[in-house]
């Protein structure tokens, strides 16, 4: 990047909109071609599964052909900012929390997995004591439990912590 | 006046104690949703919804709306008190709303922007009232080609009318189109670019995209600014709200020209932001002392209030009467609707008489109740935001995640809630519209199968499109919003040729 001298150090927006503009290319080559698999013509009861997909596909591949091709060639000139890297250092702080978050749902439940995600956030950013912290989350996790077990009965994913206690 | 029989006939319908308990509930849940930063109106909607699936339609519908309506007038408070929007049509409040709380009138202008939006949310069902049952019946007379046609007018004026670049608003509806198709095919029972997964069977669920898009998108959003909350305090007693109540007789016009500019953009899909913005702009235009704008004018609070509620309530009417949602929390009511096996539009009005009125008549009683709450709770309100976002943070996400677990009860959902957050994050941030790509992923299917049913009936000749005088002139409006964007172009083409030759 050649925006090293500047004193706030900030990523520039042409990366990601390229980026996201390839994804998309991506995504429209995927649906054009399982379009032509389940077919884009006529079969005799009418239009085959592939004839709306595939005109929605290529209207993407366009777009997002133009949209790359646009920002390529703009690419010198376009010194908008997506944003300072303190701020996506905080972004990404919240991030990996939430993906661990989702992957302890998996092994834990929702219930451990969410005492431990709240725990780490008071501790962590809020600075909060061990007392306080582990109160908050429990209690938290006590009342949606009582709203969504109880009250709604919608049962939510548990893990061997409830097993043993025997939820 | 056949209306007002069938209105009497909703009001019995809504009026049952259970539905006023339900209506309270779902008000502060709403307003909880409007004041906190990454819980929205949409998403709001689509974590409670799994929720409301044991409750009988009538009831689940009034709760649901009523948290739309809490949302609304929930987004005033952070913005007044806190000058931060709670929600993206709040924002135009912030300009005169926190400078009249910095200057110790918050009680005041939350008077006012309470009132107004229930002023406007008021015209906006009047109108639903005396025009849904007139556009329902019109609408019985519509083939698949007309609806295809209305469906993709109201998908041109995105296009047309988004303050977004044409191209990235194009590219995100289209996005949702081909996400819609995924799965298996509705008329032939094939698969759909399921690439052999058996996750994708059925599809991505829209549901799921509202919860990433607008709840983790908007979380990763806020937290670049690093929060930290510094706002004022307000009670509201009873002599303030009358002064103020007085006092607005005078601001009668701005009123007019708020609902007006609101319940157009809300019919059309134009939605409650843009409504605001609009509103707001129109008042200064129009006001004496245009210098007070952005200074704490309460005209300032006025305009984009009114008009956001007047288009957040006025977005049901096409929502209900063609089944074409005017925002994306419609698009959500739709979705539930739907769950419910109650196909939204024109036959609606003939098979659930009973239902669809009932959800007008709550649509008064909603905002009767939400003004009074929101009006007695509003320092309980500012309370939540002292509490550090250390707390609120971590229990929004885990609220995200059993609101995107219990759709389906499947983890795969609450993994694609994450692929949407980062999609929703990176749109936001590079300028690409999320409301088309909500409304692609509802209405694709049934755009769908409106135009493959056309093709049929024509042989697979577009010809049909322009068969009837109605269905020709839905297409020429759509084709002229979808073309709009040109115009500016071609106009600056034209006028560069012409300095050229005279160069």
């Amino acid at each position: 990047m050649a925006d090293d001298d500047q004193p706030k150090r900030e990523q520039l927006a042409r990366g990601p909109e390229v980026l996201l503009a390839a994804v998309l290319l991506l995504l429209a080559a995927l649906v054009i071609v399982d379009s032509l698999r389940v077919g884009i013509g006529w079969a005799s009861d009418g239009p085959r599964a592939g004839y709306f997909p595939f005109y929605i596909g290529i209207g993407l591949a366009g777009t997002a052909t133009a949209l790359l091709l646009g920002q390529l060639r703009r690419w010198r000139q376009d010194l908008r900012v997506f944003a300072e890297h303190g701020q996506l250092a905080s972004v990404w702080m919240v991030f990996w929390p939430m993906v661990a978050h989702v992957g302890l749902i998996w092994l834990l439940g929702i219930y451990v997995s969410s005492v431990l995600l709240i725990l780490y956030f008071m501790r962590r950013h809020g600075h909060f004591s061990w007392l306080a912290s582990a109160f908050t989350s429990l209690a938290v996790m006590a009342c949606i439990f009582g709203v969504f077990e109880l009250w709604f009965m919608v049962p939510l994913p548990k893990g061997p912590v409830e097993a043993l206690v025997g939820l | 006046m056949e209306e007002l029989s069938n209105l009497i006939q909703g009001f019995g319908v809504a009026l049952t104690l259970p539905n006023l308990g339900y209506m309270i509930i779902g008000i502060t849940l709403g307003v909880l949703i409007g004041v906190l930063p990454g819980l929205g109106g949409a998403n709001g909607v689509a974590i409670l919804l799994p929720l409301t699936f044991s409750m009988n339609p009538t009831s689940a519908i009034i709760m649901l709306s009523c948290i739309y309506w809490g949302a609304l007038f929930g987004g005033a408070i952070t913005s007044i008190l806190f000058n931060i929007p709670g929600e993206p049509w709040s924002v135009a409040t912030t300009f005169d709303g926190y400078p009249m709380a910095q200057q110790g009138r918050a009680a005041q202008a939350l008077t006012t922007a309470f009132t107004s939006s229930f002023v406007g949310a008021l015209f906006a069902v009047l109108l639903i009232t005396f025009l849904a049952p007139l556009l329902a019946k019109f609408a019985l007379n519509f083939g698949p080609a007309e609806m295809f046609a209305v469906q993709f007018l109201t998908f041109c004026s995105f296009v047309g009318m988004s303050k977004e670049p044409p191209l990235k608003t194009l590219a995100a509806m289209l996005l949702g189109f081909a996400l819609a198709a995924v799965g298996m095919d509705t008329v032939t029972g094939q698969l759909r670019m399921t690439y052999g997964s058996a996750v994708l069977l059925k599809g991505f669920d829209f549901l799921i995209a509202v919860i990433g898009l607008f709840g983790i998108g908007e979380i990763l959003l806020t937290m670049e600014e690093g929060l930290a909350f510094k706002g004022k305090s307000a009670k509201i007693n009873p002599k303030v709200v009358w002064q103020t109540w007085a006092q607005l007789f005078k601001y009668w016009k701005t009123f007019l020209r708020a609902t007006a500019v609101g319940c157009w953009m809300g019919i059309t899909p134009g939605g409650a932001t843009p409504a605001s913005f609009m509103s707001y702009g129109m008042a200064r235009r129009f006001s004496k002392n245009p210098e007070g704008f952005g200074k704490g004018e309460i005209e300032g609070v006025i305009a984009p209030e009114t008009a956001a509620h007047a288009a957040g309530t006025s977005a049901l009417l096409p929502m209900l009467t063609l089944g074409i949602p005017g925002s994306p929390t419609a698009a959500v009511l739709l979705g539930g609707l739907m769950i419910w096996g109650l196909q939204p539009g024109p036959m609606l009005f003939v098979e659930h008489k009973e239902f669809v009125w009932g959800l007008i008549a709550s649509m008064y009683l909603g905002n009767i109740v939400g003004l009074l709450v929101v009006l007695t709770t509003v320092p309980w309100w500012a309370a939540i935001l002292r509490i550090p976002f250390a707390v609120i943070a971590p229990v929004i996400i885990v609220v995200c995640a059993i609101g995107a677990y219990t759709v389906h009860s499947a983890m795969f959902d609450v993994v694609m809630m994450l692929v949407f957050g980062v999609f929703g994050y990176l749109f936001k941030k590079l300028k690409y519209p999320l409301a088309p790509l909500v409304l692609a992923l509802v209405l694709g299917d049934m755009a769908e199968t409106n135009f493959r049913q056309s093709m049929l009936s024509s042989q697979g000749s577009l010809s049909i499109f322009w068969s009837g005088p109605l269905v020709s002139v839905i297409m020429a409006l759509a084709l002229v919003l979808l073309l709009w964007p040109l115009v500016p172009l071609l106009r600056q083409r034209l006028s560069g040729d012409r300095q050229a030759v005279r160069a």
